[in-house]
């Protein structure tokens, strides 16, 4: 069936993907061209939208990370906020680090919060993130690693359903409370917070923003690729018989918790990306990421969007954020209501979400034109 | 359907935007565009039992300088938005409120996680931010002004009364606090004060629970076994919110009382009693700047304005509605000196800007950005009142940095020449 | 007798408070009483500052005068007023604005006056010790042998040695146990400090030493910081007896503890019960991934805030018993809110359980933002009724107060009766069939769609009636709900999913084992172990500890 050489494009497969990753592409040249001229022109996109639609690709790429679990494996993780955090957390401690001696206290190797705890030398888990790649390597190894092994026991045991829901749930939460506690050594409930810049360049300017804005559009490209050629591989198969028949697929002779931990490592990986980047573009990161609501709404995102779509996910993600930032401007005592009735509406009549009814409409326009091409073409099978 | 109009609206408001349509655009009839006052205060979430309030207190003094004329002959208006006890989200509303509804200043946060977010977009975009709420100091940023109590107006002051006559003489203190930096902070400054007291560190025992701790039977237990030592003991409480109603009901029926174990709080107010009965708390301590008890005129005028402007007069009077009363009123009065919402202008007038607060005392704006305020002691009455039982004779300088703190004793905040620096050794500038 | 006692013993109080005045503020104290009548020293009680009334009361308590019994006590309980035009001090009575005004000595209703002309007698911690010893001292002959008892602590608190004699006394005519065994405490306290032969204290630490009781530890610590490394060989003896009835003390005390663990283990597990059970239904019997079950817990305690309102509004004389008004009342509101949740959006949703996470969220969200629309952001004030104020004391400090022993037994009470309903009743019988096999049940004639939502319904209500218990110990507020929800998952999904006696074990294992951890590891750590331990658990038995069986458990 499949052609070995149009791979990218099988890859792209979908209209609404190949829309994503133009789009992200453009956006990816465009904006800093666009942010680079003068405030009155009117192609001028400003440094607020910039900082604003970085932080909302950061969050599209962990969406994607949990389409690919929940839409092709069917593992629903309620604790993917735990991946995206710890992923945060390694850049902060990076750029923590960089702050240097420039610290209110002006200790060139502890950041402030140890020096205020009474802390004599950096804790060993400390050491390393000064190095740019190490941390960067760090944000992607630490969200793996725990992935991995909280998924080899959690699929061996063929923990299933709502039990893996829930301990996920479990996960993050004890996560967050260890983070919140002030002697574990990343700052408490403050955080990491108080960045001064990254690589050298300052995070307050407008060059960086729209470098890390450009750097996450790329991310999210990227992503979007390698989830689609993951989930078209052959691979991709076998975790949607997953999805839709694990025993079945179990007794087919597949080892069914190898490809769902696989899936599971790349996507807390993807999630781990998204928060490296989410990071230096929001100036803090606090154990409230990791707070079993976040966690939630991540898979309201990916509901919203169309699970099972990837390209939806993204968009929900977007979608969504964008409509909390203009209601609690435009309605701040309102806005839970619309953001409620979204949800329910969402649910009750578009329940593939945005992205699966887009598509399917699409797909309904195009067989109408189809038929009508059809209808209008000589017709040899009928005429005889 | 309103809803479909919401949404077409928004996506109206995306499109512009997206195509770069400068929101603000020429101005129309400069003379009457309002002066803005932004609002970032959470209305939802954890955090809105505190911050609504402080919402409220807000819109109410722009409507009464609107109807003393407003200011600069022109209108205020308050803009409000709501970052949902979210942190990342606070400074995304900081930014949305500075550069696209362009206010001259804002009010808000109550955390100081939510204000150390928010912290770089202020210094980034040159805002200017009073925040209301007592903290644990260690910080002066040249674009915020803090109204609220530093550790030596609350903290250093209360244990002082604790080891008073008056105060039960304590000789063993129980530190409890929830998981943040505030209550670690406040108690390492107070550890260092009671050292230097002569307290040993044996007669101190430090506890810290998570936010929202529900279930303090283990924690009020545990207090009881070490206040049987034979000493007087005393707990110093910087329980945060809603840990506080589980653990004072908890402390009402296990029978805990103030005549044996008095329990001094610094994040209880009149608010947070309002949700208890407190008959059997009589005689538990709270230290704060004020208290709606206070028997001036100025405090019953603002009592009652209050009262008429929510429509409520069960609602009650808190110490960061009067941060926001006197920092309010100092902006307004700095704007006027310097004939201008400019940043950096309203800055230099609000260095040694006078107001009277609720005390009838006079408030000063010092140049490390923090507020002179007398500290009152105050016992819990059974109508959900404090009644004040000591004051400090005046008012107390605020002091960014504390002196028991080795690495924080030698930094100096002041704004002003030749220092200009929030945390320093030295003057940045020399002759 | 009795009279004469009360006699004696006002005597002896007399000349041992003139002992600690003189000890504490000499000079000053002794011009206060020689130049002071008993209505001047009323009027310093009135207005004085704090000092001033301290010496006032010690002076007052000194005359023996049983007419200074309400006086003392109305300044204690905050009664006592003072006439702003003329200082005049009398005993009030708030209703309303208006004070009713009682001459304190005389004890006749004066008049009625507004309370802005008074100013309330203010009273500090010391001010307060001292009142509570001089009450004491007054009160070893009150009637109500609580009273009796409180005096007695009073005079543990506090002793004095001109009390020895009036203890002695009481302890020969008191009958009730409980204020006996106070007397005997207090007693021996006074007689370990003050007494001058060392027999006498020597036999008051061993009866010190045979009680289990944290206050005598306490006591007993500050007696043995009182003796210094110089004292004189007897006195050393003395501290070293101290000392081991310390450890005797402190043993009987740790055995005592474990017990005590349990019972706030116990006690927490029922409050996880309570909040779990309605989602047991929800989620557990009908697999709808209920967000919104911590709503409806949070709307069982706004019910029963409006109930209590409505209670002191229309009938102030019952508000002991509203809350017994608010649970059916709170039943009755969540329940129909939930029966409409199920027919206005669960309905369409079954087949999809993963959608109900998003509807309900959503639901959550609107309901959390309603009830702070309606009521506002901030806590409302709900009352514990007179039943469940205070606590009972164990021996060995072990604690456990009303509100929680009622807890633990309306926990209990709302099990069994779902159990009774699951099992007893057509209901229960129809509830099981459709949950079992939605088409068989309707081919047998059972119209599914009613039984879901009454199912719906009746975890909601359970859940409402869940809110007015956690109103008793937590804050009523609009996020109240999102405070447990995580645990209430956490209780259904180790307890077995589908199976209520699993939660029932599920909520009681956890509440115990964290209050097992927690004075070892701290609050924050014992719940990370917790969890860590359910997330462990479930690896071991992936379908919880009471795993539904056969077929039903694939889907």
């Amino acid at each position: 069936m499949r052609r070995q050489g149009s791979l990218f494009f099988q890859t792209l497969g979908d209209t609404g993907g190949t829309i994503l990753v133009a789009l992200l592409l453009a956006a990816a040249v465009l904006v800093p061209i666009l942010n680079g001229l003068p405030a009155s022109s009117p192609f001028h996109v400003s440094n607020y939208l910039v900082s604003l639609f970085g932080k909302y690709l950061c969050f599209a790429l962990l969406a994607l990370s949990v389409d690919l679990i929940w839409g092709f494996a069917g593992i629903l993780s309620l604790g993917h906020g735990a991946f995206f955090a710890l992923g945060g957390y390694a850049m902060g401690m990076h750029l923590m680090r960089e702050i240097g001696t420039r610290g209110v206290y002006g200790n060139p190797v502890l950041p402030d919060f140890m020096v205020f705890l009474n802390w004599k030398e950096l804790p060993w888990y400390w050491y390393g993130f000064d190095s740019f790649p190490f941390a960067a390597l760090m944000a992607v190894l630490m969200p793996g690693a725990l992935a991995f092994v909280f998924g080899w026991f959690a699929f061996r045991s063929r923990v299933t359903g709502v039990y893996l829901s829930i301990i996920t749930q479990a996960l993050t939460f004890a996560l967050m409370l260890a983070f919140f506690r002030n002697n574990f050594g990343f700052g408490g409930n403050n955080g990491l917070t108080d960045f001064k810049d990254i690589l050298g360049y300052s995070l307050q300017a407008p060059t960086t923003r729209v470098t890390l804005f450009a750097a996450s559009a790329l991310a999210l490209a990227l992503g979007y690729v390698l989830c689609r050629f993951l989930v078209s591989s052959r691979l991709g198969s076998v975790l949607i018989a997953v999805r839709d028949a694990e025993s079945r697929t179990r007794f087919l002779g597949y080892r069914v918790e190898h490809y769902k931990l696989f899936a599971f490592v790349v996507s807390a990986m993807l999630a781990g990306i998204a928060g490296a980047l989410y990071v230096p573009q929001v100036g803090i990161i606090n154990p409230r990421e990791f707070a079993p609501a976040n966690s939630i709404e991540i898979v309201i995102w990916v509901a919203v969007g169309g699970r099972g779509t990837l390209w939806g996910a993204a968009l929900g993600a977007v979608l969504v954020n964008y409509g909390k930032t203009y209601f609690t401007g435009a309605l701040p005592e309102m806005w839970l209501y619309v953001l409620g009735a979204l949800f329910i509406g969402v649910t009750l009549f578009l329940p593939k979400g945005v992205g699966g009814s887009a598509r399917e409409w699409i797909g309904k326009l195009m067989a109408r034109a189809t038929k009508a091409k059809l209808a209008l073409a000589p017709q040899p099978g009928v005429t005889e | 359907m309103t809803k479909l109009l919401s949404w077409a609206r928004a996506a109206a408001v995306a499109a512009g935007a997206l195509a770069g349509v400068a929101s603000a655009g020429p101005a129309f009839a400069q003379a009457a565009a309002p002066i803005k006052v932004g609002v970032l205060h959470s209305l939802s979430g954890t955090m809105a039992i505190s911050e609504t309030t402080l919402k409220d207190t807000m819109l109410m003094l722009v409507d009464d300088l609107n109807k003393k004329g407003g200011l600069l002959g022109r209108p205020v208006q308050a803009v409000v938005v709501d970052p949902a006890s979210d942190w990342p989200l606070f400074a995304e509303k900081a930014r949305e409120l500075l550069t696209q509804h362009k206010v001259d200043v804002v009010f808000g946060n109550w955390t100081s996680v939510s204000r150390k977010s928010v912290l770089p977009v202020f210094e980034e975009l040159n805002g200017l931010l009073f925040y209301p709420v007592q903290y644990e100091g260690e910080e002066s940023s040249r674009n915020v002004f803090y109204t609220g109590a530093a550790p030596n107006q609350q903290a250093i002051p209360a244990v002082e009364y604790l080891m008073s006559r008056d105060g039960g003489e304590a000789k063993r203190f129980v530190l409890l606090g929830t998981d943040y930096v505030y209550p670690r902070t406040t108690n390492k400054i107070l550890r260092a004060f009671l050292n230097s007291k002569g307290i040993a560190d044996a007669d101190i025992m430090e506890n810290y629970t998570p936010f929202g701790h529900s279930d303090w039977q283990t924690i009020v237990g545990q207090v009881k076994q070490f206040a049987s030592a034979g000493k007087k003991t005393a707990v110093v409480s910087t329980i945060n919110g809603d840990a506080n109603v589980p653990f004072y009901k908890e402390l009402a029926n296990q029978g805990v009382k103030a005549t044996d174990i008095p329990v001094v709080a610094f994040s209880v107010g009149e608010e947070e009693l309002a949700g208890l009965d407190t008959a059997p708390l009589v005689g538990h301590l709270a230290a704060w700047n004020y208290f709606m008890s206070i028997n001036t005129a100025q405090n019953k005028a603002f009592i009652s304005k209050w009262h008429a402007f929510i429509g409520n007069t069960k609602r009650v009077v808190n110490d960061p509605m009067e941060a926001h009363y006197i920092g309010f009123n100092m902006w307004v009065q700095a704007v006027k000196q310097a004939g201008t919402t400019n940043v950096d202008a309203v800055r230099q007038a609000m260095y040694g800007q006078k107001f009277m607060n609720l005390n009838g005392q006079m408030a000063v704006m010092n140049t490390n950005h923090h507020l002179s305020k007398p500290v009152l002691i105050g016992e819990i009455q059974a109508n959900g009142q404090f009644d004040i039982v000591w004051k400090t004779p005046g008012v107390v300088v605020g002091d960014a940095w504390s002196d028991f703190i080795p690495e924080s004793k030698p930094l100096v905040a002041d704004w002003t020449y030749p220092w200009v620096c929030g945390n320093c050794t030295e003057p940045k500038f020399k002759n | 007798m009795v009279h004469a006692m009360v006699t004696q013993a006002l005597g002896s109080l007399a000349r041992a408070l003139l002992l600690c005045a003189a000890l504490f503020s000499g000079t000053a104290y002794a011009q206060a009483i020689e130049a002071k009548s008993i209505e001047d020293l009323v009027a310093i009680l009135g207005a004085g500052d704090f000092t001033a009334k301290i010496d006032a009361t010690q002076a007052l308590a000194t005359t023996g005068d049983p007419r200074l019994v309400p006086i003392l006590q109305a300044l204690l309980d905050g009664n006592l007023y003072a006439r702003k035009s003329d200082h005049l001090v009398v005993i009030g009575k708030e209703q309303g604005g208006t004070l009713t005004a009682t001459d304190p000595l005389a004890e006749k209703v004066i008049g009625q006056a507004p309370v802005a002309d008074f100013e309330r007698a203010r009273v500090n911690n010391r001010l307060r010790t001292v009142l509570q010893t001089a009450l004491g001292a007054l009160q070893l002959a009150h009637p109500d042998p609580s009273r009796r008892k409180a005096s007695a602590d009073a005079l543990f608190k506090t002793p004095s040695v001109e009390m020895i004699e009036p203890l002695r006394l009481a302890i020969e005519h008191e009958h009730n146990g409980t204020a006996r065994r106070a007397l005997v405490r207090a007693l021996a306290a006074t007689e370990l400090q003050f007494s001058e032969k060392i027999d006498a204290k020597r036999a008051a630490v061993v009866t010190l030493a045979a009680l289990a009781d944290p206050d005598v530890r306490s006591y007993l610590n500050g007696r043995i910081n009182s003796i210094p490394e110089t004292a004189n060989a007897e006195q050393q003896e003395l501290k070293a007896a101290m000392t081991a009835a310390v450890v005797q003390i402190e043993r009987r005390i740790a055995s005592w503890q474990t017990f005590g663990n349990v019972l706030q283990g116990i006690s927490l597990g029922s409050v996880l019960l309570l909040a779990a059970i309605g989602l047991a239904i929800t989620f557990g019997v009908m697999g709808v991934i209920n967000m919104a079950h911590g709503e409806m817990v949070m709307l069982g305690a706004y019910t029963t805030y409006v109930v209590q309102l409505a209670f002191r509004q229309y009938l102030p004389g019952g508000l002991d018993y509203a809350l017994l008004v608010a649970v059916p009342a709170a039943f009755a509101v969540s329940g129909l809110v939930g029966v409409a949740i199920e027919r206005g959006i669960i309905r369409w949703l079954y087949g999809r359980p993963l959608e109900t996470l998003l509807a309900t969220w959503g639901l959550s969200l609107m309901l959390q933002q309603a009830v702070r629309s309606f009521f506002g952001p901030t806590n409302m004030q709900v009352t514990s009724p007179s039943w469940m104020s205070g606590a009972v004391e164990l021996t060995g400090g072990v604690v456990v107060t009303y509100n929680r022993i009622w807890i633990a037994v309306f926990a209990l009470l709302v099990f069994g009766l779902l159990i009774f309903i699951q099992r007893r009743t057509q209901f229960g019988l129809q509830m099981r069939a459709v949950t079992q096999n939605r088409r068989m049940a309707r081919s047998m004639g059972i119209r599914s769609g009613w039984v879901d939502a009454l199912t719906f319904g009746l975890g909601s209500g359970i859940a409402g009636m869940a809110g007015v218990a956690l109103s008793q110990i937590d804050n009523v507020s609009p996020n109240l709900g999102q405070g447990y929800i995580v645990d209430s998952f956490m209780v259904v999904v180790f307890g077995g999913v589908g199976n209520l006696w699993g939660t029932l074990v599920g909520a009681f294992g956890l509440g115990i084992i964290n209050k097992f951890l927690e004075p070892y590891a701290g609050a924050v750590l014992g719940k990370i172990l917790v969890l860590v331990a359910i997330v462990l658990f479930i690896q071991w038995r992936p379908r919880g500890l009471f795993a539904l069986k056969g077929r039903a458990v694939e889907a």
